[in-house]
């Protein structure tokens, strides 16, 4: 068995059964990420949410995901078919690739490249074809209005998006995900994560974040008042279905990117205790909770608001920061805070 | 040149209305729920409620109505149809007494007009139906509804009699 292992049909079937345990992992969060996300706003707003279909309601997820598969697929006539069913396969599939290099623990990825950053960012910058094919191929006016505002907005924001990593980059020397953790690993615990020395950045990151998922307070591809629900309205069903799970799993991704960037991945907050996967699954946790939050909390923001937002503030501040990082960790400021290279943290 | 708000600006950047935001929002978080679980929870109801009709009987088992068309002529959205003969004893009583629950209402009239406290709007107000032919209640369907809600109905009445 063990010498199976280690030929090329075994070493392939070994990379599926990984593929497959990280499939289920993000399709049984989306499961309970969205139950979650409605028990958090129905308790803000002093409601119970749902309650009745299962144990405090905990089957609701799936009695909606079967009446949304039950349902039956309307096609617009004047759509183009292969588009129309393409942009959520896009959306979907790419948003559970990007998740190929993403660890929750050390050495608990399925792909340990030395670029991942990059890779993360090129997948998830893809997933805004999703939106647009969508919105093109429904060919219908509002869904194109929703797909075209839901472009610029995530473009906009993948801009400062990117300038923050470089800071955390620069910081660490390297754009493998393991090397970004082990380089948080210091004797102050929770004080020796890059939260701290990134500290603004780590709004803007998160905020940032918000944008680039289509969450509220910038949900104005689907903004339900105006645009009815943006470059979706045309979807019913199974499509839908794939939208839905799709923004979702994207939103645990940039979860675990702040958790990772920021917040120490694995690693305890008190020094002392043992590192591992449940601190990464519980700092992912903390930060859906605060999305959940937000979209409890927030007004959604007006269109030219959001783009003076990405454009003229958080642009600037993480272009300066870019290059305060650069300086910083040059002449090794801070005990070489910035500079975790090369003191070999 | 216009001056700069400085605290203004300080608050922008320290995200203090979302500060101020997700305290009150965690607030409300642990706060005790509104919610009423209907359907295994109900609200309270006044004594003065409207809900669904009935007619009620005298504890002899006698029926109150005696036909005398008060309600129906009262009734704003013409719900109620009498029809109305002596019986063999004498007595006058109704022989058909119809209220269409989909025109009524449920204002009250019928019952403020009625004598003898004959027809009542008691306390049920989970009456729907599948078909709409349901809601065309006749006089054994609201005579039912008097057996059935009798020691409700005759609570409320009580309860509100000081007031009337």
């Amino acid at each position: 068995m063990a010498e199976f292992l280690t030929t090329p049909a075994g070493i392939a079937l070994i990379l599926v059964a990984q593929g497959l345990l990280m499939a289920i992992f993000l399709l049984l969060s989306a499961y309970f990420l969205i139950y979650a996300d409605r028990k958090v706003w129905a308790a803000v707003q002093m409601r119970r949410g749902p309650n009745v279909v299962g144990a405090w309601g905990i089957l609701q997820s799936g009695a909606d995901m079967l009446k949304l598969v039950f349902k039956e697929i309307i096609v617009p006539a004047g759509s183009d078919k292969a588009v129309f069913f393409l942009a959520p396969l896009a959306s979907f599939f790419l948003a559970i690739a990007a998740w190929a290099v993403v660890p929750l623990n050390e050495g608990w990825e399925l792909s340990n490249i030395n670029v991942a950053i990059l890779y993360v960012f090129a997948v998830s910058s893809l997933e805004v074809y999703g939106v647009i094919m969508g919105g093109w191929a429904s060919n219908s006016k509002y869904p194109f209005l929703g797909s075209l505002r839901s472009a610029a907005q995530m473009i906009s924001y993948e801009v400062s998006i990117g300038l923050i990593i470089i800071g955390v980059i620069l910081s660490t020397g390297s754009m493998n995900f393991g090397d970004i953790v082990r380089a948080q690993d210091g004797d102050y615990g929770i004080f020796s994560w890059y939260w701290l020395p990134h500290f603004p950045m780590v709004f803007l990151f998160f905020i940032s974040a918000l944008a680039e998922t289509n969450r509220p307070p910038f949900d104005l591809p689907e903004a339900d008042s105006e645009l009815v629900a943006g470059f979706q309205v045309e979807y019913s069903s199974t499509p839908f279905l794939l939208f839905m799970a799709g923004e979702l799993i994207a939103v645990w991704l940039m979860c675990a990117l702040t958790a990772l960037l920021f917040f120490g991945g694995w690693l305890s907050p008190i020094p002392g205790l043992p590192d591992g996967p449940v601190w990464m699954i519980g700092k992912m946790a903390f930060f859906f909770f605060i999305f959940a939050m937000v979209k409890a909390i927030t007004p959604r923001y007006r269109y030219d608001q959001l783009m003076r937002l990405g454009w003229k503030v958080f642009l600037p501040m993480s272009l300066a920061w870019v290059v305060i990082v650069a300086f910083l960790a040059k002449f090794e400021a801070f005990g070489g805070a910035y500079a975790r290279w090369a003191i070999g943290g | 040149m216009s001056q700069i708000d400085y605290t203004r600006a300080a608050k922008y950047f320290l995200l203090a209305d979302f500060v101020k935001g997700f305290a009150l929002g965690m607030k409300y978080f642990f706060a005790p729920k509104a919610t009423v679980n209907y359907p295994h929870e109900k609200g309270p109801l006044s004594p003065r409620f409207r809900g669904e009709h009935a007619l009620r009987r005298y504890p002899n088992g006698e029926e109150r109505c005696i036909a005398c068309k008060l309600c129906e002529a009262v009734c704003p959205a013409q719900a109620i149809t009498i029809d109305a003969e002596p019986r063999d004893d004498g007595s006058r009583r109704t022989t058909r007494y119809d209220i269409d629950m989909t025109k009524c209402i449920y204002c009250g009239f019928c019952q403020e007009a009625c004598p003898v406290d004959a027809i009542v709007e008691g306390p049920n107000f989970e009456f729907s139906t599948e078909t709409r032919e349901e809601l065309f209640y006749n006089k054994e369907k609201l005579l039912e509804n008097g057996d059935r809600w009798e020691s409700e109905i005759a609570r409320n009445l009580e309860m509100d009699a000081p007031y009337r």
